[in-house]
């Protein structure tokens, strides 16, 4: 909030140009973005795990199999939380 | 911040070229290590192509990487039949890794996959060669097959053939090739991070750099690279696989 603060501050004073404005409300935009997007995947990926290991504590000679169907299920989640690490660089950097 | 000068993004990821700045022919190190990954990958397939009874050396490493991928990744994914296209699923494998693990390589220290060039390559071909396994196992009905998935109300096609389509032909490279490359870009950051802070405190005082652990952090990160390095390959192959697995036989 205090980023958003100062900005706030400088557009009354008109210290910031344009382009200084922009560059700190995507800062904090992308520091916003990437946050929000690991919340969903890192309790997916909890749980996901999790399930998992319980499933080949009871059933250890499936453990092959639930150990192939575990890493495409975290491949798929964590794509979300990815995608937010790009949205982040592209806020930020591009 | 903290008298800290983090490099921009450019310096992390952009390259100049070694001779003649901007010609048409620029080699720079990304493409260097797209050839040493390449040049390795070959290697590991003449490698277990030697005619003798008994491996050993190089040939162990080699055969019981294949046999890793065989027993792992296709007869998990896929299953019987999935053998003939263990070469495509082992290349993307090699190279991948190889292409990841330049990332912790000193003088390298820069993923090969941290670009977006060469993970969308290896998206689209991947794509392309799933879409050749449907049309050789299922012929031009595999296109119907694969966007009218059976079992769902004929009124809920209109909804579902659409997104099917797109989630199969649009999303699986472009997912394929973001999570490469923003793995791969996330953990070069991530020791960079780590590396300029160890560097910064070193230039400060010497017993600095172990206080705060940043140097502890940097090789525990590289580390932990190794392990990401390894893990994205095995995901790419065995997405592939699967996505190929899909391909062979219709939902039923």
């Amino acid at each position: 909030m205090s980023v958003l603060a100062t900005i706030a501050q400088a557009t009354e004073t008109g210290a910031l140009t344009a382009a200084e404005l922009k560059n700190n409300a995507a800062a904090s935009g992308a520091g916003l973005a990437y946050g929000l997007a690991a919340i969903g995947p890192g309790i997916g990926i909890g749980y996901l795990v999790g399930q998992s290991v319980q499933a080949m504590a009871r059933q250890p000679e499936a453990a092959g199999t639930v150990r192939t169907t575990m890493f495409l299920g975290i491949a798929f989640t964590e794509a979300l939380a990815l995608i937010g690490f790009v949205v982040f660089i592209l806020l930020k950097f591009a | 911040m903290f008298g800290l000068e983090y490099p921009s993004i450019q310096l992390l990821v952009e390259w100049p070229e070694f001779f003649n700045q901007g010609a048409w022919y620029g080699f720079n190190k990304i493409t260097l290590i797209n050839v040493l990954a390449v040049v390795l990958t070959a290697c590991i397939f003449l490698i277990g192509n030697k005619k003798s009874l008994v491996p050993h050396g190089m040939r162990n490493l080699a055969e019981s990487a294949v046999d890793f991928l065989d027993k792992g990744v296709l007869q998990q994914a896929i299953g019987h039949g999935g053998e003939k296209y263990l070469p495509y699923v082992a290349a993307i494998f090699f190279y991948v890794f190889f292409g990841n693990i330049f990332e912790v390589i000193p003088t390298f220290q820069m993923p090969g996959n941290a670009r977006m060039a060469t993970p969308i390559f290896l998206g689209v071909m991947t794509l392309v060669f799933f879409v050749a396994v449907g049309l050789k196992h299922q012929g031009p009905k595999y296109f119907i097959n694969a966007c009218f998935p059976p079992g769902v109300p004929k009124a809920l096609y209109l909804l579902v053939a659409p997104i099917e389509f797109l989630s199969t032909f649009i999303v699986r490279p472009f997912s394929l090739a973001v999570r490469l490359f923003a793995n791969m870009l996330a953990g070069h950051i991530l020791i960079v991070t780590f590396a300029v802070l160890t560097a910064a405190l070193w230039g400060l005082s010497l017993s600095l750099v172990i206080v705060p652990f940043s140097f502890f952090m940097l090789v525990a990160m590289t580390g932990f690279e190794i392990m990401v390095s390894f893990l994205q390959a095995y995901v790419f192959a065995i997405l592939a696989a699967v996505y190929i697995g899909g391909a062979m036989h219709p939902e039923h």
